[in-house]
């Protein structure tokens, strides 16, 4: 089933979402993946200011490849989100309410989604091109330094993505595999 | 002897980065059209529909397939009756990368120092494989490939007595822990014998088959049917959500080895396995 989601993406629209929906995301997302990541709780265990809130924010898992003259952004598919793993709770703890990236997550992260009432959206891996065609503004801020890491801001319009991982736990990577395992 | 100077390498190089970043080959676009035709689960059937539509953006807006446009990974055939010069060749293949990573607007993926981790800004250095063969032509093949599917590789030292079924059992077991992560459908690449080290370039060399084409060794062709129709049940499907689409082939590349061992390695690449070749 298609919805609708357009960020802030409060814990109400959290809830609306079930493992299995197809979802496009409207709004402000932002970007980070391993070196980013490793940074942001870097900066919060010294007790500074993160470059942006996470209070019911999204964060895109990817590292996306340059612009050419007269676009945005160059191919921006999702990254593997298993490297994440060990930074997320934190994050979910600091108000985090969405994550898109692609492939499974540790049983540390899935119980952490399930307390925190969050959501796993997959988008499809590799389908970098037709991602790059929903995102309509790109800005850095923060860790410049990193290029293709760097945090950015960036605004989506009807971005596809799967819910994998609902605040109740349902878990599509299980549930649709078992469906066709002989 | 006939020379040819590094700068045709260059160029080549450079060329071959954008194409095969740019331009899904034909064997993997044939593929998905039958296995959209063939796949059962609706979420898999919509996500490998995207997958065509995705190449053809790539196509028509001349921009990556896939924004993780990878570690260069270079194989040279070099015919023993040529004379390289105007340089070294390994600075002519880093340049050409250099240059096609650039011009392509291709990712910059490479870091200087797997531990300090340094971003080298130009995708260097590429991963290069060497070999000396009769004749008097060079052939060059480039074939970027992404880390999402990379890590999900796997190396196993089997004994002799594990046999047919140890090496079914490690494919199969690296297929599965491999799931939704290394953006299936898949393509397996394994490498049997040799040893360590050997193993692991089979299997990388064995991701340059076209898909479609099996081992011309007859057991082994047996092999890779057997496995493609097992791994195509374990019901991973397209992204992991589920399907019979898993992997689109499996190529297996065999070398001789000791008494003693039985190295499997299973190199395993997504669905936009990359390699361009070029005859100089």
């Amino acid at each position: 089933m298609m919805k609708e989601i357009t960020t802030p993406f409060t814990k109400d629209k959290v809830a609306e979402l079930k493992a299995g929906d197809s979802v496009l995301i409207s709004g402000t997302i932002y970007t980070a993946r391993d070196a980013a990541h490793k940074r942001l709780i870097d900066q919060m265990n010294n007790g500074e200011e993160l470059p942006f809130d996470l209070k019911d924010a999204i964060i895109y898992y990817v590292g996306p490849a340059p612009a050419k003259e007269g676009r945005v952004i160059g191919s921006a598919g999702p990254t593997t989100s298993y490297r994440m793993d060990s930074y997320t709770t934190p994050l979910l703890e600091k108000g985090l309410n969405g994550m898109i990236g692609k492939g499974k997550r540790s049983e540390e992260v899935i119980d952490s989604i399930k307390k925190h009432k969050a959501i796993y959206f997959a988008a499809v891996g590799g389908a970098a091109a037709l991602i790059s065609d929903r995102i309509k503004s790109v800005e850095i801020i923060a860790y410049d330094d990193l290029g293709t890491e760097a945090i950015r801001k960036i605004e989506v319009e009807k971005f596809p993505a799967i819910v994998v991982l609902d605040s109740e736990g349902n878990n599509l990577y299980v549930s649709e595999r078992e469906k066709y395992r002989e | 002897m006939r020379e040819i100077h590094v700068s045709q390498i260059t160029e080549a190089v450079a060329k071959m980065c954008i194409d095969a970043n740019y331009y899904i080959s034909d064997d993997i676009k044939e593929a998905f059209h039958t296995s959209i035709k063939e796949e059962v689960s609706p979420i898999g059937k919509d996500i490998l529909g995207q997958l065509i539509d995705n190449s053809e953006v790539a196509r028509d807006l001349q921009m990556p397939i896939c924004q993780d446009t990878g570690m260069a990974v270079v194989f040279c055939e070099i015919g023993q009756e040529v004379h390289l010069v105007g340089g070294s060749i390994e600075e002519a293949i880093n340049e050409g990368v250099r240059k096609g990573y650039e011009e392509g607007y291709l990712r910059k993926s490479v870091v200087n120092d797997p531990l300090i981790r340094e971003n080298t800004k130009d995708n260097t250095p590429a991963v290069i494989y060497y070999n000396i063969v009769p004749g008097s032509e060079v052939e060059i093949t480039v074939a970027p490939k992404g880390f999402g599917s990379e890590n999900m590789s796997r190396i196993y030292m089997l004994k002799p007595a594990d046999g047919i079924e140890g090496v079914k059992k490690a494919i199969l077991e690296a297929v599965e822990l491999a799931g939704p992560n290394a953006c299936p459908p898949i393509i397996v690449g394994v490498g049997l014998g040799g040893t360590f080290d050997k193993a692991a370039y089979l299997a990388k060399k064995a991701l340059l088959r076209p898909v479609g084409h099996s081992s011309e060794i007859p057991h082994i062709k047996e092999l890779e049917d057997e496995m493609l129709t097992k791994i195509n049940k374990l019901g991973i499907g397209p992204q992991g959500l589920g399907g019979k689409t898993t992997a689109l082939d499996i190529h297996i590349e065999t070398y001789p080895t000791h008494i003693a061992g039985l190295p499997v390695a299973i190199n395993i690449s997504c669905h936009v396995t990359r390699h361009v070749s070029k005859v100089l």
